[in-house]
């Protein structure tokens, strides 16, 4: 099993929200018995869902909300012990009460069962249901992205420019496809690491002498984007692309230090 | 973080095990009744119902389905939902279904206070919409995914690999 894919599948979220079936909390539980790294992942979730609704909570006297839940416990015990010692004649008549009472609950337990069991086999049913529309659902959300994609990347008009990492991210990597009469360029953005916090990917359209960079957007939701493919207008004469790292919001000029992949276009033939 | 001594105590019918648990889950207990109900009074009965079940249901719960955690989250939502259901409910004047944690986190100034100091209500600005949407309804409100993934029109893989993404970004906030 790959344990970062698992991980960051979003499955342990959900696990413990309790949004998954049986069947699927099971193998999750056995999956965190195995793997150190799940178990603390998914502790690590608990405690911020923890806080989280913990900070939805008014104000409250918990000391009293115990005080009066034990309270109520108590009160269950103390009744039982009063009647057994009440009890020292035989009474016939409660004990035939006691008797048809049992008969009883032994029958509505059965019903309960019985019912109970239907009810579980329905919703297993419907959750298998489920899980089959997701795995359609997603496959055909798959398949239409990936033919929006070799649309584009098809189509003559489009030139590819490598944007190699430079100094600060000597290991980023990302292509621009640029369609020009469209106007339209497609960032693939899935070599780029995760910006931090508070910052945002900005993509620049670079003419050479004078070097003048000009902002064609920014990749936002960047952590949000599956594919990481970004489309963007870029009506520029670009003679070259550039990514740099911005403060959320972009910025009016590059930072040119925190310049991420920069790529030159092929002069044209 | 999960204590599987003390779930066991609680298990054998220790009350000072369960005096114990109810310090660690009593207030987020109480958080998901709230953001349910939004009635301090009614949410404040809910929450001794819940922690009486989780006393006397205790044998009930098995690692093997799930966390401890959600065990109780689940027995919390389920109480709350079918108080609205009741009678009793249906009764009281009050109109309790639009609130969400958001709502709360955001309007309620008496106790805004704590959520400062907690630091969780200027996270919670922080969060996108979508992330607010997913987060309540999948935890507070205890939506599957699938229903989750109707109500807000997302395909049901989306709502998984999102709401990834919307937790990241609360622990984050978090670990500041």
């Amino acid at each position: 099993m790959d344990i970062k894919e698992y991980i960051s599948s979003g499955i342990l979220e959900l696990y413990v929200y309790g949004a998954l079936t049986e069947a699927e909390s099971r193998e999750v539980s056995q999956a965190l018995r195995e793997h150190p790294e799940i178990r603390k992942e998914v502790e690590e979730i608990e405690v911020a869902l923890q806080k989280l609704s913990a900070a939805a909570a008014p104000s409250y006297n918990a000391e009293a909300i115990l005080a009066s839940i034990k309270k109520k416990l108590g009160n269950k015990s103390e009744g039982t012990v009063i009647g057994i010692e009440r009890k020292k004649e035989t009474d016939w008549v409660a004990y035939m009460g006691w008797a048809a009472t049992v008969v009883l609950l032994v029958g509505l337990f059965f019903v309960f069962e019985d019912k109970n069991n239907l009810r579980e086999q329905l919703s297993s049913e419907q959750a298998e249901n489920a899980k089959m529309e997701q795995q359609i659902a997603d496959a055909r959300e798959d398949a239409e992205k990936s033919e929006e994609l070799l649309a584009v990347l098809r189509d003559k008009n489009v030139s590819k420019v490598s944007l190699q990492g430079q100094n600060v991210a000597p290991e980023a990597y990302a292509a621009v496809y640029w369609n020009k009469e469209e106007n339209k360029a497609y960032i693939d953005a899935k070599d780029l690491p995760e910006p931090p916090r508070g910052k945002v990917y900005q993509v620049w359209s670079l003419k050479l002498e004078p070097l003048t960079p000009t902002s064609i957007g920014l990749l936002d939701e960047f952590d949000m984007d599956d594919n990481k493919i970004f489309a963007l207008e870029n009506a520029n004469e670009s003679q070259a692309f550039g990514i740099t790292l911005e403060p959320e919001g972009g910025s009016d000029s590059p930072t040119m230090d925190q310049l991420y992949v920069l790529g030159a276009v092929a002069a044209a033939p | 973080m999960q204590q599987d001594g003390l779930i066991l105590e609680l298990q054998n019918g220790n009350e000072r095990a369960f005096q114990r648990i109810y310090e660690l889950y009593s207030e987020s207990v109480y958080g998901i009744i709230y953001s349910i109900l939004n009635d301090e009074a009614i949410a404040q009965e809910i929450l001794q119902d819940v922690f009486l079940k989780i006393w006397n249901n205790s044998s009930s719960y098995n690692s093997d389905k799930g966390r401890f955690f959600t065990w109780i989250l689940n027995i919390a939502r389920n109480a709350s939902i079918d108080h609205i259901r009741s009678k009793s409910h249906k009764n009281s004047k009050k109109n309790l279904a639009a609130d969400n944690f958001v709502d709360i986190l955001e309007s309620r100034s008496n106790f805004s206070a704590k959520a400062d100091a907690i630091g969780i209500k200027k996270y919670i600005d922080i969060l996108k919409p979508v992330c607010k949407k997913l987060i309540d309804l999948l935890f507070f409100k205890g939506y599957t995914q699938k229903e989750t993934a109707e109500e807000l029109e997302m395909p049901l893989g989306t709502v998984k690999t999102r709401n990834r993404a919307c937790i990241n970004k609360l622990r984050e906030m978090l670990a500041e």
